[in-house]
């Protein structure tokens, strides 16, 4: 089947974003810009304690306060919870601690809601929840995850232990005899630094139950608005089909906003008791402390080579914390599955904990496994130096080739459609790193510490579960315009445009008269919602697909009304004509109509209408793309300072649907990456306080932070439909692992290393310092 | 005082800052509140041309003040300014919570300086907080305004 040219280069065409000119001059629609009448808003009272039984609370003072209509504790709310809190995803895993919304026992972090006051408006919501006295007996908290296992103290008092989750995979002896007899091995602690996801809006819900039509109406910021209607009904008992939510525009998430936490639950329980609609919006401070919290995890990599320098196995143990509440908990079995990534590796041990700890709950943040490039990719640069070996070369006589495709993984799944190697050579063909190498050398006799850095991967969507499908539904209106209607939604992501892109060219009509409508659950069909670099591969096959269903039927309608054969019927630009006929034509208008109003020019037996819903099921249980970043940095070796030079990117992400999309989701989440190696460091002291609660203290990388981003694309493209791969996460899963290493790679030059993240100039001073210098 | 051209005229609570007077009295709510500390910069509108946090000020400050807003940048008929149409050009938005305070403060920028280095680019915008874009599109919209 062959298209025109006019619309058959859309897909992989630079265009520029439908949702920018609304986005550009201040008429996007965020949740604080939703106003309902006689609206209340909500603040929290959060526990300033990382742990303590509750005594009492003292609501009085706040309860007569100006403006207030509800002071709400969990005696009022937990017991109208008529469901569990978890998001549906995670219902399988069990109760994460005590089925509650609003602490009434203990309180287990700083931030962890006790009490929730709705007012007339904000200022006096959060007045009076300063005249809130709670009375708290303090108890010994469960600050650090490393230790967390050997703690007395309980998180959850019903659990025997700390632990949330983990995977004892004990190490067979012929690993073991590997990794203890082989020519060539190391062995290292890697750290990485607990950093947020910190999407530029915070979280905020507007709760509306309405008990007069028996509705529920929710405007929240979120990647999954059928989820949030799934437990919403769950949790106050009504049926989904009484709940309507709409996310409008969402100001970023990253996964904070995957899955809804327990502050808007709060809300929603709310209103539901109230009868009124209530909203909330949170502060900054708040989306620091107590929105979600991630990374924070440790690992001890023992990897071997032989002679050669073939890697022959790895072992694995691995740490993490999963805070009080998780809304998802560890995602390193993900890490797991694909910890040998890009490499040739036939033995690995993965053994891993999560724990439960007084601190924020975690959730998942882009690339919520990347601790297996982190730690792997500095690995490998430990046994390439044991060796004597560049690290590049060590990755040359290991990466996975073309002809090696499919690889079994030593976990049992299949690697196939990826490039490592092509990755790996394109991106050291940018940065030039031969060039770099003896550059850096002289740089070096010159006193200057340079250094080149290199973090390869394969980046796995997940499709498992109810993941692996996505819907997409068409329609044509009688006057030719074409609407889409996703039940997943952009935070970003430029979704309205890439899928406009898709539905134009597939369909035949002009990208201009195709709008697209997401994340509205009382007009889209039910989805997963967005997360998961799905929405390329996944929602992008189910487009493309429904595009290609309706465009048959035009050709139908269009071979009929013609009198041609179908075979002979081109669309394109909206209008369908026969080939070599341009005067033998109907417009996408004219064949629409037909479709509803003029009923009797249809093919006999034909269903009227021009409309259509595809859902696109993936058999695979995960689609994979790759990278690899290279960076090269300075470090000042008398302030510890570290400026990146140059950092290159060659990603594979199969089919382009539009490259600037594509650079836009590597640049922004590298920079995340570069910002969580370097700056990013969410804190908290030994009794569990934190003590990076602004911006002044949680430094996020801005425009004199950053290097300019350079792109490569390789492109093999997947066997779903449009042959579309995911890249939301890439970038934050390879640049960490860059920046770490290209840092050591400089400090190497005088023997130092440092192992713990952030590579902040006080840990970098004190390394060299530790060698002398 | 008069914003984006209008006069307006109201009482407001001594605490209410600039930034929810006009959210909320004016309905401007292009106007995007980020951290409510002066950090992220979000909030940015001009004040008699120059660019400020608009959740620093409070609204009974501003007497006789002249106020424009994102809204106030682009020109009636809807069509973008040049700094607007740069950032679309040069995908310098993603989620566009960020945004206006962006094109704002560059826009203010841009008018006292419209031949920046890059370093005077990368200062200025180092004032401004994005998180989706790693800046790399907003940099080079700077840059195509700026003719470079």
């Amino acid at each position: 089947m062959t298209f025109a040219a006019a619309s058959s280069r859309l897909v992989g065409s630079r265009i520029n974003r439908k949702e920018d000119p609304r986005l550009l001059t201040g008429r996007g629609r965020y949740v604080d810009d939703v106003v309902v009448p006689d609206m209340l808003n909500a603040a929290f009272a959060r526990s300033d304690i990382a742990r303590g039984r509750i005594v009492s609370i003292e609501t009085t003072a706040a309860a007569a306060a100006p403006g207030v209509v509800a002071v709400l504790t969990g005696t009022d709310l937990n017991p109208l919870l008529a469901g569990p809190i978890a998001a549906t995803p995670t219902l399988g895993m069990g109760s994460p601690g005590p089925h509650k919304v609003l602490a009434d026992d203990e309180v287990r972090y700083v931030g962890d809601p006790y009490a929730m006051v709705v007012a007339r408006s904000r200022a006096e919501a959060e007045d009076a929840v300063e005249l809130i006295e709670l009375d708290v007996e303090s108890l010994v908290p469960v600050a650090d995850y490393t230790t967390a296992l050997l703690s007395d103290e309980r998180v959850h008092p019903q659990l025997e232990d700390n632990r949330a989750g983990g995977m004892v995979q004990p190490l067979d002896d012929e690993l073991r005899t590997l990794l203890e007899s082989a020519p060539y091995s190391a062995t290292d602690t890697f750290v990485q630094n607990r950093y947020l996801a910190v999407p530029m809006e915070t979280r905020g819900i507007v709760a509306w139950w309405d008990p007069g039509r028996m509705s529920f109406d929710i405007w929240v910021s979120t990647q999954s608005p059928h989820d949030v209607r799934t437990v919403t009904a769950r949790v106050t008992g009504v049926s989904e089909n009484q709940v309507r939510v709409q996310m409008g525009d969402v100001g970023g998430g990253f996964g904070q906003k995957a899955y809804l936490a327990r502050d808007e639950q709060i809300v929603i329980l709310a209103s539901y008791h109230l009868g009124c609609p209530v909203k909330w919006i949170e502060d900054r401070r708040e989306n620091l402390v107590a929105a979600t919290s991630s990374r924070a995890e440790r690992a001890t990599v023992s990897i071997a080579a032989d002679q050669l320098g073939n890697i022959l196995g790895v072992r694995v143990d691995h740490i993490d914390e999963v805070g009080a509440y998780p809304m998802a908990g560890s995602a390193a079995m993900m890490g797991a599955v694909i910890f040998t990534g890009p490499y040739r590796i036939p033995k690995l041990s993965f053994s891993t904990d999560s724990v439960y700890t007084n601190t924020c709950s975690r959730a998942p943040y882009r690339g919520p496994w990347q601790i297996e490039t982190y730690v792997r990719e500095q690995a490998v640069d430990s046994l390439a130096r044991n060796m004597g070996l560049d690290p590049i070369e060590l990755r040359r006589r290991n990466v996975l080739q073309r002809d090696q495709l499919p690889y079994l993984l030593p976990i049992g799944l299949s690697l196939d459609h990826v490039s490592p190697a092509e990755t790996l050579e394109q991106a050291a063909a940018m940065i030039d790193y031969d060039g770099f190498r003896a550059w850096q050398r002289q740089e070096f006799a010159a006193g200057r510490l340079v250094g080149v850095g290199i973090g390869l991967y394969i980046e796995p969507q997940s499709a498992m579960g109810p993941y692996a499908a996505e819907p997409a539904h068409i329609r044509i209106q009688p006057d030719g315009s074409t609407d889409v209607y996703l039940g997943s939604g952009s935070h970003g992501q430029g979704i309205e445009t890439t899928t406009a892109q898709i539905v134009s060219e597939n369909v035949g009509v002009p990208f201009d008269t195709v709008k697209v409508h997401q994340g509205d659950t009382g007009t889209t069909p039910y989805a997963f919602g967005t997360g998961g670099s799905r929405s390329g591969p996944i929602l992008g096959a189910a487009i493309q697909l429904a595009a290609r269903d309706l465009r048959s039927k035009i050709v139908e309608i269009a071979a009929h009304q013609l009198e041609a054969s179908p075979d002979d019927i081109e669309v394109t630009g909206g209008v369908a004509a026969v080939r070599g006929t341009p005067t033998r034509a109907r417009t996408i208008g004219e064949i629409s109509r037909s479709a509803y109003l003029d009923l009797g020019a249809l093919p006999p037996g034909m269903e009227p209408g021009l409309e259509t819903l595809k859902r696109y099921k993936t058999d695979m249980p995960f689609l994979f793309s790759n990278a690899c970043h290279m960076c090269t940095v300075e470090v000042d070796g008398s302030t510890g300072s570290v400026r990146i030079l140059r950092f290159v990117v060659s990603e594979d992400c199969g089919v382009m649907i539009n490259p600037s999309v594509v650079e836009g989701q590597i640049a922004g989440g590298a920079v995340q990456g570069i910002g969580g190696a370097l700056l990013e460091d969410f804190i908290y002291d030994a009794d569990g306080n934190p003590l990076t609660t602004t911006f002044l203290d949680y430094l996020l990388p801005t425009a004199s932070d950053v290097p300019q981003i350079e792109y490569g694309h390789v492109e093999t493209p997947a066997t779903t439909p449009g042959g579309f791969k995911g890249v939301g996460e890439g970038g934050a899963i390879g640049a960490p692992a860059a920046v770490a290493n290209a840092v050591n790679d400089a400090l190497h030059l005088v023997g130092a290393r440092v192992r713990e993240a952030p590579f902040s100039p006080a840990r970098i001073v004190e390394a060299l310092e530790a060698v002398g210098r | 005082m008069a914003v984006n051209g209008i006069p307006r005229t109201a009482s407001v609570e001594d605490r209410r800052t600039l930034a929810e007077f006009l959210r909320e009295q004016c309905g401007l709510t292009g106007t995007h509140l980020g951290c409510e500390h002066g950090v992220c910069g979000a909030c940015t509108v001009l004040l008699d041309g120059g660019a400020v946090r608009s959740c620093l000020l409070f609204a009974a400050q501003l007497q006789d003040a002249e106020v424009t807003t994102i809204e106030g940048l682009s020109a009636e008929d809807g069509s973008l300014s040049p700094v607007q149409q740069a950032f679309a050009d040069h995908h310098g938005l993603q989620c566009g919570f960020c945004t206006p305070g962006f094109v704002v403060s560059v826009t203010a920028f841009l008018s006292s300086n419209p031949a920046p280095t890059d370093g005077e680019i990368a200062h200025a915008l180092s004032g401004n907080l994005c998180r989706c874009t790693g800046y790399q599109g907003i940099i080079a919209a700077v840059k195509a305004v700026a003719g470079r």
